[in-house]
């Protein structure tokens, strides 16, 4: 049913940086996530596509500590990783960039940068202005026209509240990154700002899940693409390997590349 | 300044620049300057102003007895209760909950103690022993947090809005206040516990409040000589120096001014050994009020757990993903507030020096509207501490200036209400025009 290709590498085995294993989750008697398989390697882009409800953030979020799932394991550097809270999965270098930004809108940058992670003095107390300071480092990196520390992130643009989101997933160091719709709600030069950022990580050997409705931004920015539709894995493909209506077919009918029928392909293409 | 970082505007531009547009428009347009660089909340400040037309207002109406230090005086002492669990209810509220029994639990609390120094304790140690005081503030503290706690962790842990369960908390501490005191008004009080409610015994004198004047005056330079400090360490923008000492004067000048104002106020020759100078300066529940106030100013501000509650308000599910136990949270709120009230109830009943069936009915009104006039926001996230001190001073000095005025009973309910209504329309149009 499932089919996951091997890594461009083809030398050694070498584990993955991450694998999800037969992950189950269900909400009532719905499947929202049913027996799905994926895995991510060093400084790769895994893309996660489907329609609405395809389950696809269900599945990061047991990932990213938000979901428990109700069986399968996950794995990060071939070992069992524990994972039931957010805090479990920065442990293990899992940073997430939510589609919703999870951002506290009353609160300045710096704070929802740090939020629950505070840097505090010998005193314990918050230690606000080493906390702006990481933030003015690493806002230098990814936006340097960005200014507005002190204010809270109801009143920052669309793309500087992302920016706040993505900067904290670059301070904190992640070795796996989860960016769910980063894209979405940001203009086409904010865009493209965000692609560079993902291949800069990339390049670092972070590992990047990558949701997104934007076929164009997956072939632009995946190394391999994994489709879902209704909780299962359709399969996981090379980007190389497929065109976009490939791609499409697996999105819409359910069917690998190889599986779909001429007449199936007609009807796609309407 | 030798050592003036990059970033820092030394001097004010000089407004001979602008186009000539009259006096006027130049000192608007200084005065917008001046909230931008010094970083004063126009909402703090427009509160603070409110407050001084209804001062001036009242002395006017009063003929000149308002702004008398006799009644400053009072005015502070009579809004020690409500100001302090103020300060807990905004906390509450930013977590977008509510506590409805604050009032009751006072009542419960107060009679809890009244009966346990007027009764219980004097058999075994005799009326006015140095140790019942004591045993009545704990005894007093371990019953607002358990309750507070109690309550909190229904609303967290099983799930009940925190309007039901303290709308339940209201009914049930108030039937206990009742219970207890089978309609009986207990009084007195032990005499040192007595202290707490102010008084003529109960004020530092002229001496010590110059004493806490000078300390506050301290306070405020090291806190902005301090920020200052910290910004230059990580050569961040600063504010211009005039500014830092403009801000600086002002906040001392504040402190003097009332320290001056209620040392004027003289106990009356027979508490006085016949001396008609003897001042009574700053009473204990006002000062218990502001080192409330400053721990709660500290905790909402500069611990991880005041960081959190903001958090919650402002984004639950936010807080949830960035490993915060809102929950628990939650429930230390409800503490906080628990024990907030009992201070509250030590303050009321050692100042009425009795505890009747009545004691607290209708507080929670007072505290809730308090904290909302000064400028928290029932949507969560939004609220200070010291706006909602500023909010129980201005209700109190609504209310105090029509009794002054011998104004019925009724008519300053009215006002009241319609104030408060008239306060939180003007903050919302206010906030919504910053907003956009």
């Amino acid at each position: 049913m499932t089919s996951t290709l091997e890594p461009s590498s083809g030398g050694a085995p070498r584990p993955p940086l991450v694998e999800l294993r037969d992950i189950r989750v269900a909400f009532g008697g719905v499947h929202a996530v049913d027996g799905v398989t994926v895995d991510l390697y060093p400084g790769e882009v895994v893309a996660l596509v489907g329609g609405n409800g395809a389950g696809k953030t269900t599945l990061i979020k047991t990932l990213s500590g938000a979901h428990t799932a109700d069986s399968g394991q996950i794995f990060i550097d071939g070992s069992l990783a524990d994972i039931s809270t957010p805090r479990d999965a920065r442990a293990y270098g899992v940073e997430t960039i939510y589609q919703t930004l999870a951002l506290a809108e009353n609160i300045d940058a710096p704070g929802n940068m740090f939020l629950g992670r505070e840097l505090t003095s010998r005193w314990k107390t918050l230690d606000d202005t080493a906390m702006e300071d990481a933030t003015r480092k690493v806002m230098g990196r990814l936006n340097p026209r960005f200014e507005n520390f002190k204010v809270p992130v109801s009143s920052l643009s669309g793309g500087q509240r992302q920016s706040v989101a993505i900067a904290k997933a670059v301070h904190f160091n992640a070795r796996i990154l989860i960016m769910d719709e980063p894209t979405a709600a940001l203009g086409p030069a904010e865009t493209a700002q965000v692609g560079e950022l993902i291949r800069q990580l990339k390049s670092e050997g972070i590992g990047i899940f990558l949701i997104s409705h934007d076929i164009h931004d997956v072939f632009d920015l995946a190394d391999r693409i994994s489709v879902m539709l209704q909780g299962k894995l359709v399969g996981t493909v090379k980007k190389d390997d497929v065109t976009m209506d490939d791609v499409l077919g697996m999105i819409i009918i359910g069917k690998l590349p190889g599986e779909v029928s001429q007449s199936e392909l007609d009807d796609l293409r309407g | 300044m030798s050592d003036t970082p990059v970033g820092e505007t030394t001097a004010p531009e000089p407004l001979t620049d602008q186009p000539a547009g009259g006096a006027v428009r130049r000192l608007v347009q200084s005065g917008v300057r001046l909230f931008r660089v010094t970083e004063v909340d126009p909402r703090l400040l427009g509160m603070l102003a409110a407050l001084v037309v209804i001062w001036l207002l009242f002395n006017v109406l009063s003929g000149g007895t308002f702004l008398t230090p006799r009644n400053l005086w009072n005015l502070s002492v009579q809004t020690a209760v409500v100001a302090i669990m103020a300060t807990g209810m905004v906390l509450v509220i930013v977590t977008r909950n509510i506590d409805l029994s604050v009032g009751s639990m006072l009542g419960m609390i107060g009679m809890a103690i009244a009966i346990l120094q007027n009764e219980i304790l004097p058999r075994w140690l005799g009326f006015d022993h140095w140790v019942i005081w004591i045993i009545a503030v704990v005894a007093a503290l371990l019953i607002g947090a358990v309750v507070g706690a109690f309550q909190g962790a229904i609303v967290a842990y099983v799930g009940v809005p925190s309007f039901i369960v303290t709308l339940g908390g209201l009914l049930v501490w108030g039937g206990a206040r009742w219970a207890l005191s089978s309609g009986r008004t207990i009084a007195p009080m032990d005499a040192t516990f007595q202290l707490f409610g102010g008084g003529a015994r109960g004020s530092l004198g002229a001496e010590l409040s110059w004493v806490i004047g000078v300390l506050g005056c301290v306070g405020v330079v090291a806190m902005l000589w301090n920020g200052r400090r910290q910004r230059r360490r990580f050569q961040f923008p600063l504010r211009p120096m005039w500014a830092e000492i403009f801000l600086g004067i002002v906040a001392c000048a504040a402190i003097i001014g009332s320290i001056t104002m209620l040392n004027r106020y003289f106990k009356p020759p027979t508490l006085a050994e016949g001396a008609t100078d003897v001042a009574f300066g700053l009473a204990y529940p006002v000062l218990i009020t502001l080192a409330v106030a400053l721990a709660v100013t500290f905790v909402a501000n500069r611990t991880r757990f005041g960081r959190y509650v903001y958090a919650i308000g402002g984004n639950p599910e936010a807080a949830e993903l960035g490993g915060i136990n809102t929950r628990w949270m939650i429930v230390r709120t409800f503490m906080l507030m628990g024990i907030l009230v009992a201070i509250a109830a030590i303050v009321q009943v050692a100042r009425l020096n009795a505890a009747t069936s009545g004691l607290g009915t209708l507080a929670e009104l007072y505290v809730i509207a308090a904290a909302v006039i000064g400028g928290t926001s029932f949507s969560g996230g939004i609220g200070t501490i010291p706006g909602a001190v500023l909010g129980a001073l201005v209700m109190q000095s609504l209310q105090s200036g029509m009794v002054l005025m011998g104004v019925d009973a009724p008519i300053q309910d009215i006002v009241v209400g319609i104030v408060l209504v008239v306060a939180v329309a003007i903050d919302t149009a206010y906030r919504r025009r910053v907003a956009r």
